[in-house]
């Protein structure tokens, strides 16, 4: 019955772009199912970690894990390949960037020492004091040096400490690095600039340790949005937001620093800002999500084959923003559902954007109602983590009304 | 020899001028009339102002008040020596100035003692939980239980307190019970902040202890406007503010010291600087004369005090208040004192410093063994009051923790509650929403952990 939804949407088929067949991006993740694989393997102490804290093992220790984080794969084809988790791939990323800039440097706090997540390691002892130090305690003093130093020419990766940290730094990053080239008719700009901040639940986090705030900066014109949903895919954009020319916020999901754990290119690589990535191509409804969210999701395709005998189609957003608008109604034209599921509230939340638009744009393709699977709108509370976040079994009661609508 | 500086001699040099530049704004030659307060301020400046004479040129700038000069100079930051760190005794308990010892009754000095060794107990014991993945976070106050407990002692019990994270030895000497540190840490029904705060962040409405929020320097300035609202309400009342010398560097730390000064508030800001914010050394979190050296800057009155000094930290404090509440004079001290714990339980410190380093503060200059010299010194303490103490204190703790350990976590559907004074009928949605999905995929979730509240959710 659900096997197949015919693109209805006229506009659609002669708008070519829309139909145009998937691209896939050389690093998108295999359609795995999560049965096959394990988050459970231990990490090999590589050359980057010669010592893993306990801060790490705190803020990325799951009491039970809401989602089996499903590694992607690369092919040989990409060389020589180690194997990192996400803190790892991150320090990769940003050691490739200071020796490959001689303008690169890298500060926030405590990051000397490697940084409470340990994302800054051994980088201070192998590119010096000047380039990678610590900053006073002060979020709007890290934003606006950042800013400052990416207008002097310097490439500047600015460290936020949490996610839930970065609105002391708000007017600098949104009144400043967002407006900075427009207001001087590109007379200046701090293009050269990335704030990294990790996000996102943890499990026991609560209001200040949780928090996903993209949508409060996807709101602002002018800064560019990515957050990974594992190793490989954060070097790689990683990169490509250190180099791009427009201010950059990263959002790093804290609970994969250690958890998401894969064989990634030691070589040099940018992926794409700006490009979803279809992680299982599917008939029925389209899951869409970012971050960890995308491993709840993989998990819930899965569910809803077994028990509703329907096929979904898991993207991953990857770029907040500009975000990748050709994919996701693509793939809406094509299963004529839509579930989006993030971490952050309801109200105002991402989804209520894409949700906006791909009503607007496949509005004759749609079978059932957009539906949202977020936290609530409350803050992220402590003890009832279980019952706030967007968990498989919400977004398989969505999958659900979307189908039976 | 070593000069020691007593707390008058620091208040006296704050007043004369040394540190602090007192009265506000010059007043321009050209206001008439001179308002009445405004002419009690210039006889302040008067008897102050030693650079020039009554009559001779000076600048007109409105926010000069200062003379000129004719060299060219700048000031260093290195001029003077820094504000000395006051202290009553000496690290064997002694106390160096006879008419400096506050001269408290014994009851009350052992009372500190044991709010300060029962807090040491109380960490040790949650430390460990939390190891044992029992409780999911904690912060021990390892070293820090003289600031902690001398200042406490100094205020009035309906002074409120906006606190940091690591001043639970406050909370514990206002009464705050083991049972309520245990069940916040647990988060479970009987706490009173509902589950939803990580555990430390403990506050109590009873208690004038605002909670805790993670957010570093906000409660800051939030703490000025309380003390602002206290001295309308004259009833002399006070605001006492503890941060680390980390969160000072937050911007909201240099509008709460302005704000304080120009708006004239009852408040004591209480800085305890411990050396380090997590790995970063104080060295690399500011330069000059540390905290203290601000206040001068802002026209705070300051003072620096030895914080493993419990009695000069309760001279300090006690003074602070009669200042800042008879004179609405925001007041400054740093606590100089030392993080012998980690930073927290996601901490390991032997990343940035050393076991040497730690085991020095531990055993050399620890404000608990410094008041318990004191006490042994007036022959008010004994080695069998202190092992019955420790056995009885460990006991007590043991039992709050297993009965916080019994008790479910708070109804669930609390997570919808205080968003907004009442539910919107957006969260009585969403509240419904998670009804009917429990209904279905119960048995997927840990509700046989939580409580069914028996009064309505609303
Ligand atoms: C705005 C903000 N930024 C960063 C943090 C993370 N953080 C928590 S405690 C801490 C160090 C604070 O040091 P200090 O103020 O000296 O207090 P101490 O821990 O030494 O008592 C940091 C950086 C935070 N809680 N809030
Ligand atoms: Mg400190």
């Amino acid at each position: 019955m659900w096997s197949h939804v015919t693109p209805r949407c006229v506009q659609c088929i002669k708008n070519k772009s829309f139909v145009r067949p998937f691209h896939k991006p050389s690093f998108q993740g295999k359609s795995s199912t999560a049965s096959q694989v394990s988050n459970r393997k231990q990490i090999t102490v590589g050359p980057l970690q010669n010592r893993i804290s306990n801060v790490l093992q705190q803020w990325t220790r799951s009491y039970s894990a809401h989602f089996t984080y499903v590694p992607d794969t690369v092919p040989s084809s990409e060389g020589e390949t180690v194997r990192m988790n996400l803190f790892q791939a991150v320090n990769n990323a940003m050691d490739i960037a200071l020796a490959s800039d001689p303008t690169a440097i890298i500060f926030g706090e405590d990051v000397a020492f490697g940084g409470v997540f340990r994302c800054t390691l051994n980088l201070q002892e192998k590119h010096g004091k000047d380039r990678v130090f610590n900053t006073p305690l002060c979020e709007q003093g890290i934003a606006g040096f950042g800013i400052g130093a990416a207008v002097a020419g310097a490439t500047v990766i600015a460290e936020m400490q949490f996610a839930d940290y970065i609105f002391p730094a708000f007017d600098q990053i949104v009144n400043e690095a967002a407006k900075f080239r427009y207001r001087c008719g590109n007379e200046f700009d701090c293009g050269r600039l990335t704030f990294r901040a990790p996000c996102g639940a943890v499990g026991h986090g609560a209001l200040y340790h949780s928090q996903s705030p993209e949508a409060y900066f996807a709101h602002t014109p002018g800064l560019k949005i990515v957050m990974p949903r594992g190793a490989v895919k954060a070097k790689g954009l990683l990169l490509s937001c250190i180099r791009s020319n427009d201010p950059c916020i990263f959002f790093e999901p804290k609970i994969l620093y250690r958890s998401a754990v894969e064989q990634v290119p030691t070589r040099d690589y940018e992926l794409p800002i700006g490009k979803a990535d279809i992680l299982l191509e599917g008939e029925n409804v389209t899951l869409l999500g970012w971050g960890t969210q995308v491993h709840v999701l993989r998990e819930v395709a899965q569910l809803a084959q077994d028990r509703l005998n329907v096929t979904c189609e898991v993207i991953d957003l990857v770029t907040i923003q500009p975000w990748d608008r050709e994919t996701i109604y693509n793939s809406v034209v094509k299963t004529g559902r839509l579930v989006i599921a993030h971490e952050a509230p309801l109200n105002c939340g991402l989804g209520a954007e894409i949700a906006a638009s791909v009503q607007k744009e496949c509005f004759l393709n749609l079978e059932a109602p957009i539906q949202r699977v977020t936290g609530h709108d409350t803050p992220f509370p402590h003890v009832f983590e279980p019952f706030y976040i967007p968990d498989k079994w919400r977004c398989l009661e969505a999958v659900r009304a979307a189908v039976e609508f | 020899m070593r000069k020691v500086t007593t707390i008058n001699s620091i208040l006296r040099c704050c007043s004369n001028g040394k540190y602090l530049p007192l009265g506000c704004t010059r007043p321009s030659h050209k206001v008439s009339p001179v308002l009445p307060a405004f002419s009690s301020q210039l006889i302040r400046i008067r008897s102050y102002s030693t650079v020039t004479p009554e009559g001779e040129d000076r600048p007109e700038f409105p926010g000069a008040k200062s003379g000129w000069t004719d060299r060219l100079e700048f000031v260093k930051s290195d001029l003077y020596d820094g504000i000395p760190v006051y202290r009553v005794m000496d690290r064997e308990g002694k106390v160096l100035q006879e008419d400096e010892d506050p001269k408290l009754p014994e009851e009350m000095i052992v009372q500190m003692y044991r709010s300060m060794t029962l807090l040491n107990t109380m960490d040790k014991i949650l430390y460990e939980s939390q190891r044992q993945g029992r409780i999911s976070f904690y912060m021990t106050n390892y070293g820090e239980e003289g600031t902690h407990v001398g200042s406490a002692a100094a205020l009035n019990p309906d002074d409120m307190v906006f606190g940091q994270y690591r001043e639970s030895g406050v909370l514990m000497w206002r009464g705050f019970t083991l049972d309520n540190f245990m069940n916040q840490c647990y988060g479970n029904e009987l706490d009173l902040g509902k589950g939803r705060q990580m555990p430390v962040h403990y506050g109590s409405k009873d208690l004038g202890f605002v909670t805790i929020s993670s957010p570093l320097g906000t409660q800051m300035p939030q703490a000025v406007g309380a003390a602002y609202a206290f001295k309308r309400a004259q009833k002399g009342q006070c605001v006492i503010c503890y941060f680390g010398e980390g969160a000072a560097s937050e911007g909201d730390a240099h509008a709460a010291f302005n704000f304080s000064a120009t708006l004239e508030c009852p408040i004591i800001f209480f800085c305890r600087n411990n050396g380090y914010a997590i790995s970063t050394p104080t060295s690399e979190q500011y330069r000059g004369d540390g905290i203290a050296g601000r206040g001068p800057a802002y026209g705070l009155l300051s003072i620096r005090v030895d914080g493993n000094d419990t009695l000069a930290v309760y001279n300090a404090t006690k003074r602070a208040r009669e200042m800042a509440v008879k004179e609405n004079r925001p007041v400054l001290i740093e606590a100089m004192t030392y993080r012998i714990g980690h930073h927290s339980t996601s901490d390991d410190s032997s990343a940035y410093r050393s076991v040497d380093e730690v085991r020095f503060w531990d055993s050399t200059d620890h404000p608990i063994s410094r008041l318990r010299n004191y006490m042994l010194n007036h022959g008010w303490w004994n080695d069998d009051k202190e092992q019955e103490w420790k056995k009885k204190s460990k006991t007590a703790v043991m039992e709050a923790f297993a009965r916080a350990e019994k008790k479910l976590k708070p109804d669930w559907r609390l997570m919808f509650t205080d968003v907004y004074e009442q539910m919107t009928p957006d969260l009585k949605q969403q509240l419904q929403g998670m009804e009917d999905h429990l209904k279905k995929y119960g048995d997927h979730y840990p509700l046989k952990n939580y409580a069914k509240s028996n009064s309505p959710i609303e």
